[in-house]
């Protein structure tokens, strides 16, 4: 890719602000008055599932949708009013959307031609998208002639060309199988950093999200849970619903203790929120299977119930006492002295924690 | 074992398409052989009159009249047609999707209501249409576009069904196209053989419709044909011959259309 391919796409990001977003279909709230807002070249990523509004939201924001009350404000401009073809958004759909009709290297002209750009612009311009996103080869094959993968490709070309004020992509990968995904994903965000486009990225895949956003937007019932950065969603769930979602927990009984900290099977962790519940409460704690240490104690009565392989780590099911289970992510090196009916210590990280009222 | 059940499939092949190739075609051959019966032997008289315009227009006005009628009439019903239902049928798919099973009664409609009956539904209105309009043999296009509707909106359908109208015009939308722009130059691209299926259809059926133009006192191919039958017998049988191929060739020409889409699909 020559970097004026990159310098000609490339545009300052606009801020963009969601405020106070309503959205109802017949009995279903959506939308529940989101507030949202990007800043100028951001990539954020709604995260939730199915039915959360994440759809919603973007297609607002697109304008395909119309809010039932709130507004969308790019660039300190309010576009609520503004019909979907004048707003000036590139987007990316999760259906093939490439014209079936039209070769990759006119469908990524389309939008240039109803900006009535010349001829010989049109060509540039749609062969740099195509170099950006590496497709100069399949200029002239059609849609069907081209794979998932190479369709959203040229998908994403098409939007980027138009040089738009925001990027929107509708889980753009979910219908790629596993291998082209984290490829596609790992390629957009490279894109996106290049271009500078604000970008929404909507998806259900939370290992997407994390890997490509600058923040992760958690979503639940037409409403942000969460709002931080991928290793702040991570590793601080500000609720149960987002430990829940938001990679695998352990459910497990506490107690919270002084100064911000939860006692749990014994041991004392600090808590995400401190102020989540008061002291002597008894709460759900989400422990994290990574935040699980486990070693081989032939005295202790927790008993290894079963181990999974998953490649270069492990997943073990320990039984404790009180009957509970609990998953503890280790080495695959280790996973060899960890047999089904091995005794084990379990032993916790002082990684922060959420609760929820138990 | 193969071989012998080949060779069984081949002639119940044949055993079927011989009967049906005689039944539509006997009568074809019949036809013309009529129209080229002289007194002392065979004559192609009646074929170069018909080929010769200026004549027909000088010894039968009326049948020059009902040809340029019928193709007016025609090319009218299939522009309406496609104007009248080609945006409803999409605007319907994206944004009134609980109108679909309405539309399509509504459509379908003039299939259960035989010619006649609709000719008594129609003749009242036609008097307003007189009022506003004229009296023109023009105005059946009107009544036309009705009765084509049911084969026009099972292969607009057919057509629409095959692309994903929503996301396609959703994309079109984002990158700045306007309605207008949608239906033309992404929708109608990409359903062109539903269109001209409907458009063939339409055609073929005006061509050779005669009910409601004979009781409704307007004129086309097919009123003149049948007057002509009482004054010139075989000038009246070789018109009607040219009509059914015609209609053979338009209907040939859409399974062409079909199949190729078909090809270039699988492709």
């Amino acid at each position: 890719m020559t970097a004026e391919a990159v310098a000609d796409l490339r545009r300052d990001g606009v801020e963009v602000a969601l405020a106070g977003l309503r959205r109802t279909f017949g009995t279903v709230h959506a939308l529940d008055g989101l507030d949202l807002t990007l800043a100028p070249g951001e990539l954020v990523a709604l995260l939730g599932p199915s039915g959360c509004g994440k759809t919603t939201a973007l297609r607002v924001l697109a304008g395909l949708e119309d809010a039932d009350a709130g507004t969308v404000t790019v660039g300190g401009k309010d576009l609520t009013r503004v019909p979907a073809n004048k707003r000036n958004m590139g987007m990316v759909f999760q259906a093939y959307s490439l014209f079936p009709h039209l070769t990759a290297v006119e469908n990524v002209a389309f939008g240039l031609r109803l900006r009535k750009a010349g001829a010989a612009e049109r060509r540039t311009r749609a062969a740099e998208a195509l170099e950006l996103v590496g497709l100069s080869a399949q200029a002239d094959r059609y849609p069907h002639e081209m794979s998932g993968g190479q369709q959203q490709r040229v998908a994403l070309a098409r939007a980027l060309a138009i040089r738009p004020a925001v990027l929107l992509l509708d889980e753009p990968l979910s219908a790629l199988d596993a291998k082209v995904r984290v490829q596609l994903r790992d390629e957009i965000r490279r894109i996106q950093l290049e271009v500078g486009t604000t970008t929404l990225f909507v998806t259900h895949d939370q290992e997407e999200a994390l890997a490509v956003a600058d923040r992760v937007g958690v979503m639940r019932a037409g409403n942000l849970e969460q709002i931080a950065s991928p290793e702040e969603v991570y590793a601080r769930p500000a609720t149960a619903f987002v430990a829940e979602f938001v990679g695998l927990s352990n459910r497990l009984p506490g107690v919270v203790a002084a100064g911000g900290t939860v006692e749990v099977l014994g041991q004392v962790l600090p808590l995400a929120d401190a102020d989540a519940a008061a002291r002597g409460t008894a709460v759900t704690t989400y422990v994290r299977p990574e935040a699980v240490e486990v070693a081989v104690d032939s005295a202790s009565p927790a008993r290894v119930v079963a181990a999974a392989f998953l490649g270069s780590s492990s997943r073990v099911t320990v039984a404790l006492p009180g009957g509970e289970t609990i998953l503890a992510q280790v080495p695959s090196a280790a996973v060899s002295e960890l047999a089904p009916g091995t005794g084990v210590r379990v032993e916790f990280a002082r990684t922060p924690v959420a609760v929820s009222p138990a | 074992m193969n071989a012998a059940r080949r060779r069984k499939q081949s002639l119940l092949r044949w055993f079927v398409l011989v009967p049906l190739g005689a039944f539509f075609l006997l009568p074809l051959y019949a036809m013309l052989e009529f129209t080229t019966r002289s007194a002392d032997g065979r004559t192609a008289e009646v074929w170069t009159t018909l080929l010769d315009w200026r004549q027909i227009q000088e010894d039968y006005p009326e049948l020059s009249a009902g040809v340029v009628y019928s193709l007016e009439q025609a090319a009218l019903t299939a522009v309406l047609m496609l104007v009248l239902l080609v945006p409803t049928m999409v605007w319907v798919r994206l944004r009134l999707p609980w109108l679909r099973r309405p539309l399509e009664f509504l459509c379908l409609l003039p299939l259960t209501i035989p010619a006649i009956v609709l000719v008594v539904g129609l003749a009242p209105v036609y008097a307003w249409v007189t009022y506003f309009v004229g009296g023109s043999s023009l105005t059946l296009t009107f009544a036309y576009v009705v009765l084509v509707l049911p084969f026009a909106y099972r292969a607009l359908d057919a057509g629409l069904a095959a692309i994903d109208v929503k996301t396609l015009s959703e994309a079109a939308r984002s990158l700045g196209a306007g309605w207008g722009t949608v239906l033309w130059r992404v929708v109608l691209p990409n359903i062109r053989s539903a269109v001209l299926s409907a458009a063939f259809l339409s055609v073929a059926l005006v061509l050779g419709e005669f009910t409601i133009a004979a009781l409704l006192n307007r004129e086309n191919l097919q009123v003149a044909i049948n007057l002509l039958g009482k004054s010139s017998a075989t000038i009246s049988v070789a018109v009607s011959l040219v009509s059914l191929v015609l209609a053979f060739v338009l209907l040939f020409a859409l399974s062409f259309v079909g199949g190729r889409r078909r090809s270039k699909e699988t492709s």
